[in-house]
């Protein structure tokens, strides 16, 4: 257990240093991604003016503050993408990686949790300024902010164990364009990453219940700028905890059979 | 005439290598088919709760969807794969051979590229605009169909300019990839008309990012909302566009060193 968390401690430690390098690099990214929350918002903000002033809850104010709260999820929310496991699989590069006395998933998992934490201190500025542009309304207590902070690396486990997953696909086949991008597509209306998922009609909430999707995005925000109760926010931690044990053993599972299927030559 | 071969054969070349990939065909069609279905979702969702959105019914957005699709059909095909080859090319120091060749070097980068299979989006662009022509109210005059064509050829005239002058930059800065995701994330801004944002962001979305001109205007030519004198301003935009690209180009070329030679 120590050397893990010797290995996991350092690896974060050098991804930081790494990071904070490339800083004008990385706000580039987050700006980027402040597109896409920014159309929802609008979008939202309209509807919700011409229907009376909110729906299903949400004002003007509520939409800013779920999608300003939306891009720090979204930056728990990216990991090591799968085609990345694509390259690697087609590649062979994966042989390096095999060959260390550790899964290299541990590898992935920490570097990228240490840039986490370099994203999460460029972004308190923009959250800054998008606030002071948009005018969110939020009622805090001190338990959703702690419920939120375990709740955003909550989210970075289940995905990172999720996403892992869908990159063992390369294993078997080539073709998996079309294969990620449903996926995405679906994860995109399931979790509350397009809208609230209060805004959903109700078979969609159904069935999204049923999937690990909405626990990395639409509760950990909700947890922030909602106005759950503390016995929501524990059982919602409950259920990232369940979720990320469930993709942990499922991921296991899977590479016991997947690495069998690897071969490389030279490397 | 020189030029139009070349463009010709390299549109040859382009379509040979992809047909040698059948299948990929049907992938690039599922891929544009989820593309899409996000978008109509997402109309369906906002028509759930209202019935007009910034004065915009719902066939008429579904026009705006058509025109976003398609252009990003051609934008993916024609125009992304060419800048981004050139990109690599820039930062490897391997542009000396397109250079190098007796013709005008920003014709040539600009044309080696073709994705015949992301032609799917300009299939699945046309079968909703035509969806959304048919559900309108009032039918489509000949002055429309016309507005609608002129205001799309611009915009991929701006659009290519665009992408020119930011490739451009990587005559002087390498590390420039966040720009493409910096640019799909705010074309994405285009699904939707350019009036319903605020003042602020509509004036980035004309001027600094010409979203506006490439999906809003030609949408705005279906449904009968296009002033002659918009489709003057863009026409004068895409000159400047075009002189201000060339101008880039020039500039990054001469600043180029190759690593090669």
């Amino acid at each position: 257990m120590k050397r893990y968390v010797d290995f996991y401690l350092t690896n974060m430690k050098i991804a930081i240093l790494n990071q904070f390098q490339y800083r004008v690099q990385n706000y580039f990214y987050l700006i980027g991604q402040i597109a896409e929350p920014i159309i929802y918002m609008v979008v939202w903000s309209t509807v919700a003016q011409t229907q009376g002033g909110q729906i299903a809850g949400y004002t003007p104010g509520g939409f800013a503050a779920y999608y300003i709260v939306w891009t720090l999820v979204r930056n728990m929310n990216i990991v090591l993408a799968p085609r990345d496991w694509e390259m690697r699989i087609q590649q062979g590069r994966l042989s390096g990686e095999l060959l260390r006395p550790i899964h290299p998933i541990h590898n992935d998992v920490s570097s990228f949790a240490g840039w986490k934490v370099v994203m999460i201190i460029l972004w308190l500025p923009l959250a800054a300024l998008l606030t002071w542009i948009f005018q969110p309304t939020f009622h805090l207590t001190w338990y959703q902010i702690a419920a939120f902070f375990v709740a955003i690396w909550g989210a970075y486990l289940i995905r990172s164990m999720l996403i892992a997953l869908l990159g063992l696909i390369t294993f078997w086949t080539t073709r998996v364009g079309a294969i990620f991008d449903l996926y995405f597509a679906l994860e995109l209306i399931l979790s509350g990453r397009l809208v609230p998922m209060p805004l959903m009609p109700d078979w969609v909430q159904r069935l999204a219940s049923f999937l690990p999707f909405q626990w990395t995005f639409y509760f950990p925000i909700n947890a922030l700028t909602g106005s759950p109760t503390a016995v929501e926010l524990l059982w919602g931690l409950g259920m990232q905890l369940l979720w990320f044990l469930g993709g942990l053993g499922l991921l296991n599972l899977v590479w016991r059979f997947a690495v069998r299927r690897f071969t490389s030559v030279g490397n | 005439m020189k030029i139009l071969n070349l463009i010709w054969s390299h549109l040859k070349i382009g379509i040979t290598n992809e047909m040698q990939y059948r299948a990929n065909f049907f992938i690039q069609l599922l891929q544009s088919f989820i593309a899409l279905a996000t978008g109509l979702i997402s109309l369906a969702l906002v028509f759930s709760y209202t019935s007009t959105l910034g004065g915009w019914s719902r066939p008429e957005l579904l026009a705006v969807m058509g025109v976003y699709t398609l252009m990003g059909g051609i934008i993916a095909s024609a125009i992304q794969p060419n800048m981004l080859r050139l990109l690599d090319e820039i930062s490897d120091g391997t542009l000396d051979f397109a250079l190098t060749k007796p013709v005008d070097a920003q014709i040539l980068v600009s044309l080696r590229e073709f994705r015949f299979w992301q032609i799917t989006d300009l299939i699945l662009g046309l079968i909703v605009l035509g969806v959304a022509i048919s559900q309108m109210q009032q039918g489509l005059g000949l002055w429309q169909v016309l507005g609608f064509l002129v205001a799309l050829g611009l915009g991929v005239i701006i659009i290519y300019c665009f992408w020119l002058i930011l490739t451009s930059i990587a005559f002087w800065a390498i590390r420039i990839y966040t720009l493409l995701e910096l640019f799909q994330g705010v074309y994405a801004a285009g699904r939707w008309p350019v009036s319903i944002y605020p003042s602020w962001l509509r004036i980035g979305l004309t001027v600094l990012v010409p979203v506006a001109f490439a999906v809003t205007i030609p949408a705005e030519a279906l449904t009968s909302r296009l002033i002659p004198i918009t489709l003057l301003g863009e026409a004068g935009l895409a000159v400047l566009f075009i002189a201000l690209a060339r101008f880039a180009w020039r500039l990054g070329v001469r600043n180029y060193s190759g690593a090669s030679a």
